[in-house]
């Protein structure tokens, strides 16, 4: 009965049957979380430009060098680690464990490259006397706000770009020991490259829009 | 386990990717240029912005393989997802505008 139902179901026009995506629950599960995140994320950088539309004045601080050409390495290494993740899922896929796991260091390695430029970018700003609550410029006075926008849209990112870091690691040492199947190692591609797709949306709004004019 | 994702991965192959690769490169090169060029704000956000979409468009649909999967799971997904964006943006940004025509008032 049960059975005669599911191919019913199955043979449906609209051929979705009991599985309508065709894909396992840890994969939708991570679609699921992906897209709630988008949100957080929109939610916030839709905030970050009411902000800067509303101000009527706004720092554009970086410069060049070091600022711009930093940023832009950070996107490089981002991207190029997106690339080696998409490798490591078609290794993964094809059964290939040593290769795919070599695949996955070298991303966790262009996300270490990201977070060391980030910090050290960080730290210049902090040095600079830049806070969450005050920028220490004196073309741009009273705008305080930029501090808060810039250390919480790139600390939220940058904490995501950790979290997937250690992410990787564990699932590396998992399939590459076979206890995580490849469907794990596409799981967390998808993190990976949503880290990445979020990035290519704060590295215009933060810097390309914030840089300081010859 | 995802018998369409792996298939697309098959499909795609190495080659694919390393173009897309070089093809938000491009975009991200094409990004930094225009920052230097001396336009307005809103001409400006809307060329970054737009560029941005595009390339988290190929991202998603190649990087994350949702050009390779169901229709039915993007049609779950990035409606609900971009109607919740213009949502926002069409309750605010008029707001935001408002604000600043009325800042000298206020102050």
């Amino acid at each position: 009965m049960a059975d005669a139902r599911a191919q019913v179901i199955g043979e449906s026009r609209w051929g979705g049957g009991l599985a309508p995506y065709a894909i396992g629950s840890k994969k939708f599960g991570m679609w699921l979380f992906v897209i709630s995140d988008a949100l957080t994320f929109s939610a916030l950088l839709v905030a970050y430009s009411y902000v800067r539309l509303a101000s009527p004045q706004w720092p554009t601080p970086f410069p060049f060098s070091p600022a711009i050409i930093y940023a832009t390495l950070m996107t490089f290494f981002l991207l190029s680690s997106s690339l080696t993740m998409v490798l490591a899922v078609s290794a993964a896929h094809r059964g290939e464990h040593r290769r795919a796991v070599g695949w996955l260091l070298g991303t966790m390695a262009g996300g270490t490259a990201f977070i060391a430029l980030h910090l050290r970018e960080w730290l210049h700003l902090i040095h600079e006397g830049l806070r969450p609550w005050q920028t220490p410029w004196a073309d741009w006075p009273n705008t305080p706000l930029f501090g808060g926008s810039f250390f919480g849209l790139t600390g939220l990112h940058m904490l995501h770009v950790a979290i997937g870091v250690v992410y990787l690691g564990v699932i590396a040492y998992g399939f590459g020991r076979r206890k995580f199947s490849s469907e794990d190692v596409e799981v967390s591609g998808l993190y990976w490259h949503f880290v990445d797709l979020v990035w290519m949306f704060i590295f215009p709004l933060i810097y390309l829009l914030s840089v300081r004019m010859a | 386990m995802s018998g369409t994702a792996s298939a697309g991965h098959t499909q795609a192959g190495s080659r694919l990717y390393v173009w897309v690769w070089g093809w938000l490169l491009a975009f991200t090169g094409v990004e930094v240029y225009l920052a230097y060029l001396h336009l307005p704000v809103p001409l400006m956000l809307v060329l970054l912005m737009g560029l941005s979409v595009i390339k988290g468009g190929l991202i998603v649909a190649y990087f994350m393989h949702l050009r390779f999967e169901r229709f039915s799971l993007f049609l779950t997904l990035i409606p609900a997802l971009v109607f919740s964006i213009c949502i926002i943006l069409i309750f605010f940004f008029p707001d935001s505008l408002r604000l600043n025509e009325l800042g000298p008032a206020l102050r």
